[in-house]
């Protein structure tokens, strides 16, 4: 019952993330401007994490908490580099 | 998903319950980012995953591991707060980073500089 | 006691992120105390700016006040995006005037503000002490202004000092 019940929700839950992920590809994809596209990536990560702790679950096994952990991390720091680029044209001042 | 057999249906349900009301609303923030029409209208847009989006699938996340392995799993928590921290200071930068670029280019309906007297230095502001 | 731990509260949160990684058991522990304990004292070297809290229990209310108006705001922006022609909306840019200076404290505000999806904080200036947000469905341009310094700003200025 509950196994049933989990798999459904959850595979709903893994298309709701990957149609986000696909929408926000289309914007980073069409910009116009640069900071468009930065701000899609920032939210195509994040998106992309949620989903691997969804897949996690579906799972069943811990492991995919730790890639959700560097993804979060490195697509930090990427957007930060990038959006820093925007200001100056220039990562470190 | 045989191992979620044994998890209680309050439980199952719960976490169901989460999980797809953090998915959905991150979805809602991504229609908006490519439905808005302008940049700064778009600044609002993913903070709707990174806030009640991601805390649904992580809470979600951390009832349904603890149930399960009936101890309190909480490493989730860290991808929260990391969240709450990370969120604010990229799209702050992205939000300053755009006025920059539009005031250096005469952007029309732009807010007025918050210095008036000419120097405009960055530098020390947040 | 300053002199082993100079940031107590940051040698604290280490070990707790040591142990949610790792997992609680007594050598974790220890090994977790170590390292927030080496850390705490090598971000001295930094010397990075103190900020004392003066009234822990306002703490709480803070939290829930900000997870209730996230909560409400997620709901509204998401309305406004799923059906735009309800009413019309206008967004436009608010300036603030600001009494809070302490580095800590506006750190804490431009978290609020920006995970509030309604608000977004794009400019500070620290001499004018003026603080420049977008707002996504702006009705009223003083009832934004208060809303900050009313509901939030006084709360942190009461907290940190």
């Amino acid at each position: 019952m509950s196994a049933t019940i989990l798999s459904w929700s959850l595979l709903v839950a893994l298309v709701l993330l990957g149609a986000a992920m696909v929408i926000a590809a289309v914007r980073m994809l069409r910009g116009p401007r640069a900071q468009d596209r930065i701000m899609a990536f920032d939210a195509f990560y994040v998106n992309a994490m949620l989903l691997l702790l969804v897949f996690g679950m579906r799972t069943g096994s811990t492991l995919y908490f730790e890639a959700a952990l560097v993804i979060a991390l490195l697509g930090f720091i990427a957007t930060l580099a990038l959006a820093k680029f925007l200001m100056r044209g220039e990562i470190i001042e | 998903m045989n191992h979620a057999a044994d998890l209680p249906v309050w439980a199952a349900l719960l976490a169901s319950f989460l999980v797809l009301l953090g998915a959905s609303l991150t979805l809602v923030g991504a229609i908006g980012l490519v439905r808005l029409k302008t940049f700064y209208d778009r600044l609002h847009a993913p903070s709707l995953g990174a806030t009640w989006g991601a805390a649904g699938i992580l809470l979600g996340s951390i009832l349904f591991f603890s149930v399960l392995q009936s101890r309190p799993v909480l490493h989730e928590v860290l991808i929260a707060v990391f969240l709450t921290v990370t969120t604010p200071v990229t799209l702050m930068l992205l939000g300053r980073a755009a006025l920059y670029r539009d005031r250096s280019e005469n952007a029309v309906d732009l807010p007025p500089p918050l210095r008036t007297d000419g120097e405009t230095r960055s530098g020390d502001s947040i | 006691m300053s002199r082993l731990l100079p940031y107590p509260l940051l040698a604290v949160s280490l070990l707790a992120m040591w142990l949610l990684l790792n997992g609680l058991s007594l050598g974790h522990l220890v090994l977790g105390s170590v390292i927030g304990v080496a850390a705490s004292n090598v971000t001295a070297a930094l010397q990075p700016p103190r900020s004392r809290i003066r009234r822990w229990h306002l703490i709480p209310k803070l939290v829930a006040i900000v997870l209730v108006d996230v909560w409400r705001s997620n709901v509204a922006v998401a309305r406004l995006i799923l059906f735009p022609g309800q009413h019309r909306r206008v967004s436009g840019f608010v300036i603030v005037p600001l009494e809070l200076r302490e580095p800590a404290a506006l750190a804490i505000l431009a978290c609020i503000l920006t995970c509030t999806p309604g608000t977004a904080w794009v400019e500070y200036d620290s001499t004018a002490n003026k603080l420049l947000i977008h707002v996504f469905d702006l009705v009223d341009e003083a009832h934004w202004i208060d809303l900050i310094t009313n509901r939030y700003e006084r709360l942190l200025l009461e907290i940190l000092a």
